[in-house]
């Protein structure tokens, strides 16, 4: 069995799931569509209610 | 002596990177000038602007900065250390610089965040933090990580919906897992549940897990059981567990909490009297045993909830007052179902459907006013309606109160246990409520389910897997590699008065009578420092803070 993961969509769910993966020890392909990963989270500026620069 | 080492000995080579980060920071300061006046500092021998130091050209100008000059200090001047060190730092070390020769300041919060509108001062202020931090910079002495073992199991805490559902988890994984729950049978608050939104019976769903629960070879059991102490540090916990066969003994890398909550018992809200009067959780059972006689149903929600006393939405109370009065309309249609509420919280494409179904039944919505609350007084509840601003009556035959989730009376006696910290409300605190929603700031210490906010059961269960993926991140390594930055206390001037002991936050300084000093141990101590502002020989001393390097930045200003 091939245990590398292939995780579609780079947004904040994807990265999330693609560490703790990386953090196991497998290897990730992390796939995105768009020329940048962040997805939603990165088109915001601040987030409530840490204030924390989304990017 | 290997070629990190070799590099703090050398004359020190510091570059300096000014971080835009859009225009959050350049909006408000002129980071050109920032990055011009880094120029003119002692020992900084490259200056690069970037428009985000954080993204991957921003690292890749690092790394090559530290290649083509030969640097052997780095200083970020950009955002919260707390967010973005780690990733600056790593990217040092991949780039051959030893990472505790990094240095960061936070011109962003302290300079462009707090002194908008005053472009001069913001300016002026970045330069003396970033001359700071060049001084610091230049003492800084690269460290090595530190190494220690990993125990692979895992104490849960809690045999409800999340804590089964983590166990099960992280057995699949091949983990062993110690799972403890204090009543005699598993599935905590679903076992008071008559039905999921799904239709599904909570009972069956709960004991259809608990079964694979305890079939599972991984998985030890413990029904009728309290963890009554643990001590250690991650990796290296040691529990002990009061079981109905006396007291058990064991040794776990890991630590899940899944204690849960409990319904609000509604004592003196609404003339409450468990009879004509009850809350949502005796609704359930009167629907489950099939004993519901009333005629004219009215709901009434955010009851003790959303007020000064508990400022939380319970969140999970309005789809259990949709799923009931459906359930309601279902079994007896002629029966007058009303529901009083402040706002709908029926969030999500499924739960919105419903409210919709459950008009379409003829189930009634009504908004209260909670500065004026619906009044019960003998079968009947009355209110202010402000749509038709007149005062409506309605007879009924049981009042249903929609009471919140609290935590558990002996939430606070885990928290002290284990040392984690609680909210105002008294649930289970998370390290960061957007980047680590599972993780305690504690080490190998995670949280799921309703101890740590009203969950739904399929929030509770997908935590509960959440929290077996951020454990085994942890455990799946063949050890454990922590920050340097830790304290150190020096024997030779120790004099053992232990006034570093009570200042330790972490429990990780001890006495050793033998030699009469106090010892720090490196897996707990977080690098926080109070040891070594308080020692009065200035024997405690904080890997990366120690007083040279204070004073050099101090003394830089």
């Amino acid at each position: 069995m091939t245990k590398d993961i292939l995780v579609l969509g780079g947004g904040i769910a994807g990265i999330q799931s693609s560490l703790d993966l990386a953090e196991m020890g497998f290897k990730v392909y992390l796939v995105e569509s768009l020329p940048s990963i962040g997805g939603k989270m990165a088109q915001l500026d601040k987030t409530f209610p840490t204030n924390d620069c989304a990017i | 002596m290997s070629k990190e080492t070799l590099a703090f000995y050398e004359e020190p080579r510091i570059g300096v990177f000014v971080c835009d980060c859009g225009s959050n920071i350049a909006g408000h300061l002129d980071c050109s000038q920032v990055a011009e006046y880094a120029e003119t500092l002692p020992h900084v021998v490259y200056v690069k602007e970037n428009l985000y130091t954080c993204s991957e050209s921003g690292i890749v100008e690092i790394q090559k900065g530290i290649k083509d000059h030969n640097l052997n200090r780095v200083v970020v001047a950009s955002c919260s250390p707390r967010t973005h060190h780690p990733l600056f730092s790593s990217s040092c070390a991949e780039a051959g610089l030893n990472p505790y020769l990094f240095e960061m300041v936070n011109i962003r919060d302290q300079c462009s965040w707090v002194h908008m509108g005053k472009r001069d001062n913001a300016t002026h202020k970045a330069k003396e933090l970033v001359r700071m931090g060049v001084a610091k910079s230049a003492g800084l002495e690269p460290q090595e990580e530190i190494e220690s073992s990993l125990i692979r199991k895992i104490l849960v805490i809690g045999g409800g919906v999340a804590g089964m559902s983590a166990a099960q988890a992280l057995a699949g994984m091949n983990l062993e897992v110690i799972l403890v729950e204090k009543s005699s049978q598993y599935g905590g608050l679903l076992r008071q549940v008559n039905t999921l939104d799904t239709g599904e019976d909570a009972l069956e769903s709960v004991q259809a897990l608990a079964g694979e629960i305890s079939t599972q070879e991984h998985i030890k059991g413990y029904l009728s059981s309290e963890v009554r102490d643990v001590s250690g540090y991650i990796g290296n916990y040691d529990v002990r567990i009061n079981t109905p066969d006396g007291e058990v003994a064991d040794k776990v890398g890991c630590i899940v909490v899944a204690t849960g909550a409990v319904s609000l018992i509604p004592e003196g809200l609404f003339e409450y009297d468990g009879k004509q009067v009850v809350s949502m959780m005796e609704l359930e059972q009167q629907l489950k045993h099939n004993d519901l006689s009333a005629k004219r149903v009215v709901f009434i929600q955010c009851a003790g909830a959303r007020n000064e006393q508990r400022e939380y939405c319970s969140r999970i109370c309005c789809m259990m007052a949709v799923k009931n009065a459906m359930l309601i309309k279902e079994k007896y249609p002629l029966t007058d179902v009303q529901v009083l509420y402040r706002d709908m919280q029926m969030y999500g494409t499924h739960k919105e459907q419903m409210l919709w179904n459950a008009r379409g039944m003829g189930v009634r919505f009504h908004v209260y006013d909670p500065a004026d609350p619906p009044r019960v007084a003998g079968g009947n509840v009355s209110f202010y309606q402000s749509v038709t601003n007149e005062e409506v009556s309605l007879e009924t035959d049981l009042t249903v109160l929609s009471t919140p989730l609290v935590p558990r009376s002996d939430a606070g006696t885990i928290a002290n246990m284990l040392r984690v910290p609680t909210d105002q409300n008294g649930f289970f605190l998370e390290a960061h409520a957007k980047l680590r929603p599972l993780d305690f700031a504690a080490d190998g210490i995670f949280v799921c389910g309703s101890g740590r906010y009203p969950a739904t059961s399929v929030e509770a269960k997908t935590q509960g897997i959440g929290v077996a993926s951020r454990v085994a991140a942890i455990l799946f390594k063949d050890k454990l590699v922590k920050s340097a930055i830790v304290a150190k206390i020096h024997p030779e001037s120790c004099v053992g008065c232990m006034a570093c002991l009570s200042m330790c936050p972490y429990e990780a300084i001890s006495y050793n009578p033998e030699l009469r000093v106090c010892e720090i141990n490196e897996i707990l101590c977080k690098g926080c420092g109070n040891c070594a502002a308080t020692c009065p020989s200035h024997s405690a001393e904080l890997k990366g803070y120690k007083a040279e390097q204070l004073l050099a930045q101090i003394g830089a200003l």
